[in-house]
């Protein structure tokens, strides 16, 4: 028995490599490595340099999937490791975008850190790791593969939710979401099955040959629309759709707060890259039947995001629910896809994507000024802390407005850039319906931002407390800000790159 | 940055005046708000500055407006965002012509005339964004940049009520904001959606306004959910009844400058939008719901003529009142005779003034007695005449009385509509008499009979308040006695609109 199973192991083929196209996951590997095995091995470093490996790492990463999408010019998208991984433009898009996201969350990370004297590797390990998978999850080609990204993420993400050694809050959460997020892999890995069943193959592409051929078989049928139902709660459980989402204001409360930062921009592109390659790439021959699904959830997620926003009093709390009718509106960018037979359906993949960027500097630009209020203790989230902030920290307060009225839409903003793209590919295939509800939800989110602009710039300070930003911290904000008005003045920086999308 | 497209018009000019009129408010905004608290001076002359050098070019362009053009003027066009068929397209003709100027005039006059009390310098920097911001939503004629400006004025506006207004601001400004966003929600997706249905027409995908406007011919079922989309955002921002609750409280809680700013200008970005971007981009669609916006303008007029009635804050009075008069220029757009929107177009104007002035005398008296409440006054023609001697002529003009630049736009307003929307004239005709009553009247229990203990010390005029509103009164009665300069510059813009949509038919 031993030697029959050395024997095929012997025999067995590797496939070819090319080791350059999976660089920017080499990278991230390499670093992640680096600072958890140097990191331990070593005595602890002075402030800032775990940051440091972190963020060069991650630059790293993003200027080779530079490099690549140069490379790559308008060549026909491949596939690399035997078909495991796609490489196209889309998925180097989706990399750029979380190795940018690690790279200023981890200076948001840096200054928490040292504040709270918990300064060491393991959490930018982490972060590393979840990058990884991350990447993973963005070019998988195989829903194995999948998988396997969407664990490494995941696990990261309980354990950095977790990661708070002095805020218990910290802990419950990371538990909440590890039993939640175990339930939701359940489900994915289940509907994986029986796609598997129902096609003989994880492969998407296979996939997709298979099913476009006519399911003679009931039964394989059956699994066939069993398995994207559940594939899709999978989903829509890890980009937190509406009725999917109840883990998300608690998990986003609990954690760290530059952690929650990383939640809302790494994991959602991850998912939602995912979620797209699998539904528009595997099962497009089955748009009639998912399509209903995702309108359903995108108008729930819109609509009960923005409302259930509104009426938070914790900003972290309200940011959650914020983020989920965003999640609204990039669904609606989906949809959009769905319409494959219209000339212009593949604006809703290019404008989820550029929706995904714009939201990922947007919600860590955000979140780094929350972590920044909420101060010593990472506690004081209240609503009532931010009272009077624009006396106390002008610029700061500024900084947040400017990144607020981005979330909320107002032009001049990469926020509008975002929601006019959702709104162009949604009107380019005449779902108008679904485009005024999402606008409208916009609105109703508003209220939102104002409340917390109303805390900033209209009410009186509520203490003397100082507010006490460190550089990294004003790096991160400065750099998110100047992203956000740099797209909403010029646009064409960010356009011209989604059009090869 | 905005790479040269192609030059358009006729009377380019060389020096790009209108792109100017909207960046130097903008330059001036960002100076003001890099400039240190510490040098209150340098700040309030930067403000200045910048406001009054938009308000002398605006005034040049007004004075080199060729008279009987009836196109678009000193048209500067250039590129923005090619991937989306978006240009920086700018333009001016005779409906947009005084609003432009307006809005040059009275912002440097808001800045210099009125005291904000605290926070000079965030106060300053609002108004300069606000103004580049108004000035952007005249002078678009692209549909992509009318939004973007159109939209970004809610910002300043906010700031400016929540931020120096009175007891109840944050409510009013968030009001406000979320009123005006959510009619924006509808424009924007029509908006994108006219540019993609126009492509058929027009080539390439473009937001192009007046390429949309003359190359376009939507499906009449398609147009009118357009247009209707269109109307929604316009029909907020007038305000148009039922969708004005949020203008009583926006006014009477935004501090004086802000009042006259958006009594002035922000609402006629409603009555322009509705010219602008419904009848011209949507004739037939317009013709199609003629009817009912017509009724809905009456009812508008008599509503706010009742309701100002009945009012017992004064500030109120006149922010209803708005909502009468606003309807008198729907009243004239959609009766779509050249006299009647001739005539709504110059009430724009007048009304930007004459309640623009009503606003900074009812602030004039807030600062005096610290109320607004009409039964806390009384008396004050006798302690300070001259101050009730300006409230006359303002109201006077207000009313619409004739040799006052209100009679003028009124009068021509009903005559123009008369043969088109009779019944509907009839009844507007109504609003006017009420105008006279509740005007009147408040100004009876203002101003005539004895002064009780408080109002004794009623202040006379000031100086610097005296020169101000003499600003005011010279263009009310300059419009009233001699409108025809502003007719003829008028008058050709909107000529040739009616033949665009008489063509369309």
């Amino acid at each position: 028995m031993m030697n029959r199973l050395i024997a095929a192991t012997s025999t067995f083929e590797g496939p070819a490599i090319q080791w350059f196209k999976i660089s920017p996951i080499l990278a991230l590997l390499a670093g992640a490595l680096f600072l958890i095995l140097v990191g331990s091995l070593t005595p602890q470093w002075k402030r800032g340099w775990y940051a440091t490996a972190s963020v060069v790492t991650a630059v790293a990463a993003a200027v080779l999937t530079g490099v690549l999408w140069n490379q790559m010019g308008d060549d026909a998208p491949s596939t690399l490791v035997g078909g495991a991984l796609a490489f196209d433009h889309f998925a180097l898009f989706a990399t750029f975008t979380i190795c940018v996201s690690v790279a200023l969350a981890s200076l948001v990370v840096n200054d928490y850190l040292t504040r709270e004297g918990e300064d060491g590797p393991e959490v930018y390990g982490l972060i590393l790791a979840a990058a990884i998978g991350g990447v993973v999850m963005v070019s998988a080609n195989d829903l194995l593969v999948l998988f396997l990204g969407l664990e490494t993420l995941s696990l990261s993400f309980y354990l950095l939710t977790a990661s708070s050694r002095s805020r218990t809050q910290s802990g419950e959460a990371g538990l909440k979401y590890f039993i939640l997020g175990g339930f939701a892999s359940a489900f994915f890995l289940y509907g994986v099955a029986l796609l598997f069943g129902a096609s003989g193959t994880t492969n998407l592409q296979t996939m997709a040959t298979v099913f476009a051929g006519e399911v003679t078989v009931p039964a394989n049928n059956g699994l066939l629309l069993a398995g994207i139902a559940l594939l899709l709660v999978g989903f829509a459980f890890k980009v937190s759709l509406v009725p999917f989402h109840v883990w998300t204001p608690d998990v986003y409360q609990g954690a760290p707060t530059p952690i929650t930062a990383l939640m809302g921009s790494v994991g959602k592109v991850a998912a939602f890259a995912a979620l797209i390659r699998v539904f528009m790439i595997a099962l497009p021959s089955r748009i009639d039947d998912w399509r209903p699904a995702v309108l359903v959830l995108a108008l729930l997620t819109l609509v009960v995001g923005s409302v259930l926003a509104v009426v938070q009093t914790d900003v972290k709390r309200m940011l959650a629910y914020s983020s989920i009718s965003h999640a609204g509106f990039i669904l609606v960018g989906l949809e959009a896809a769905s319409h494959i037979g219209h000339a212009d359906s593949h604006l809703g993949i290019s404008s989820a994507m550029g929706y995904l960027f714009i939201y990922s500097i947007l919600v860590i630009g955000t979140f780094a000024v929350v972590s920044v209020v909420a101060g010593q203790g990472d506690n004081a989230t209240m609503l009532d802390e931010f009272k009077g902030l624009g006396k106390k920290r002008p610029v700061l307060a500024l900084g947040m407005t400017v990144l607020l009225l981005a979330q909320a839409g107002v032009p001049l903003t990469s926020g509008f850039v975002a929601k006019f793209g959702i709104i162009r590919a949604a009107v380019s295939v005449e779902s108008y319906a679904l485009a005024v509800a999402a606008m409208l939800a916009a609105v109703i989110a508003a209220f939102l931002y104002l409340r917390i602009m109303v805390s900033m710039w209209l009410s009186e300070p509520a203490d003397d407390a100082p507010v006490s930003i460190s550089k990294s911290a004003g790096l991160a904000i400065t750099l998110a800000v100047a992203v956000t008005l740099l797209i909403g003045v010029l646009p064409a920086v960010l356009l011209t790159v989604l059009e090869s999308i | 940055m905005f790479a040269s497209v192609e030059k358009a018009g006729e009377a380019t000019a060389s020096f790009p005046i209108l792109t100017m009129l909207v960046l130097m408010p903008l330059l001036g905004a960002v100076l003001v708000s890099l400039l240190n608290k510490k040098h209150g001076e340098w700040v309030k002359l930067a403000a200045l500055v910048s406001s009054i050098a938009t308000g002398a070019m605006s005034v040049w362009m007004l004075v080199k407006f060729p008279t009987g053009a009836a196109g678009f003027e000193f048209v500067s066009k250039h590129s923005w965002i090619s991937e989306w068929g978006i240009s920086w397209h700018l333009g001016v003709d005779g409906i947009s012509l005084f609003m432009v100027v307006l809005t040059g005039v009275l912002f440097p006059l808001v800045i210099v005339g009125i005291d904000p009390h605290h926070d000079h310098k965030s106060y300053l920097a609002w108004m300069l964004l606000l103004e580049a911001g108004v000035m952007g939503s005249f002078l678009s004629l692209d549909l992509f940049l009318f939004f973007v400006f159109f939209e970004i004025v809610l910002v300043p506006m906010y700031f400016l009520i929540g931020g120096w207004g009175y007891e109840k601001r944050v409510y009013a400004a968030t009001k406000f904001f979320l009123y005006t966003m959510a009619g924006s929600a509808f424009m924007l997706v029509g908006i994108v959606a006219t540019a993609f249905l126009a492509r058929r027409d027009t080539g390439a995908l473009t937001f192009d306004l007046v390429e949309i406007a003359e190359k376009a011919n939507f499906a009449t079922g398609t147009g009118r959910w357009l247009f209707a989309a269109f109307m929604i955002a316009f029909a907020v921002k007038v305000p148009l009844f039922p969708l004005h609750t949020w203008l009583p409280d926006a006014h009477t809680q935004a501090p004086t400058g802000g009042s006259v700013i958006l009594a002035g200008v922000l609402l006629k970005m409603g009555t322009y939008g509705m010219l602008r971007f419904g009848v011209y981009l949507f004739p037939q669609a317009a013709i199609w719901a003629k009817p009912m916006l017509l009724t809905l303008a009456v009812i508008g007029i008599l509503y706010g003529a009742i309701a100002a009635t009945m009012q017992k804050d004064l500030k109120r009075l006149v922010a209803y009142s708005s909502v009468a008069h606003l309807g008198f220029i729907v009243l004239g757009t959609f009766a779509m005779t050249t006299q009647a929107i001739t005539g709504g177009v110059m009430q724009m104007v007048n009304h930007g003034v004459s309640t623009g002035a009503l606003f900074l005398l009812v602030g004039m008296i807030y600062e005096r007695r610290h109320t607004r409440q009409i039964s806390e006054l009384g008396g004050i023609q006798a302690v300070a005449p001259i101050f009730a001697g300006f409230f006359m002529i303002v109201m006077l003009s207000s009313i619409g009385l004739p040799g006052l630049n209100g009679f003028v736009g009124e009068f021509l307003v009903l005559i123009g509509s008369f043969e088109t929307a009779r019944w509907w004239v009839v009844v507007a005709t109504i609003g006017v008499i009420l105008a006279a009553l509740y005007l009147l009247w408040a100004y009876q229990r203002v101003f005539h009979g004895e002064p009780s203990d408080d109002n004794k010390s009623f202040p006379e005029i000031t100086l610097r308040e005296g020169l101000l509103l003499s600003v005011f009164v010279a263009a009310i009665v300059f419009a009233g006695v001699y409108p025809k300069p502003m007719l003829d510059r008028i008058e050709p813009s909107v000529k040739a609109l009616i033949e665009h949509v008489e063509a369309s038919k």
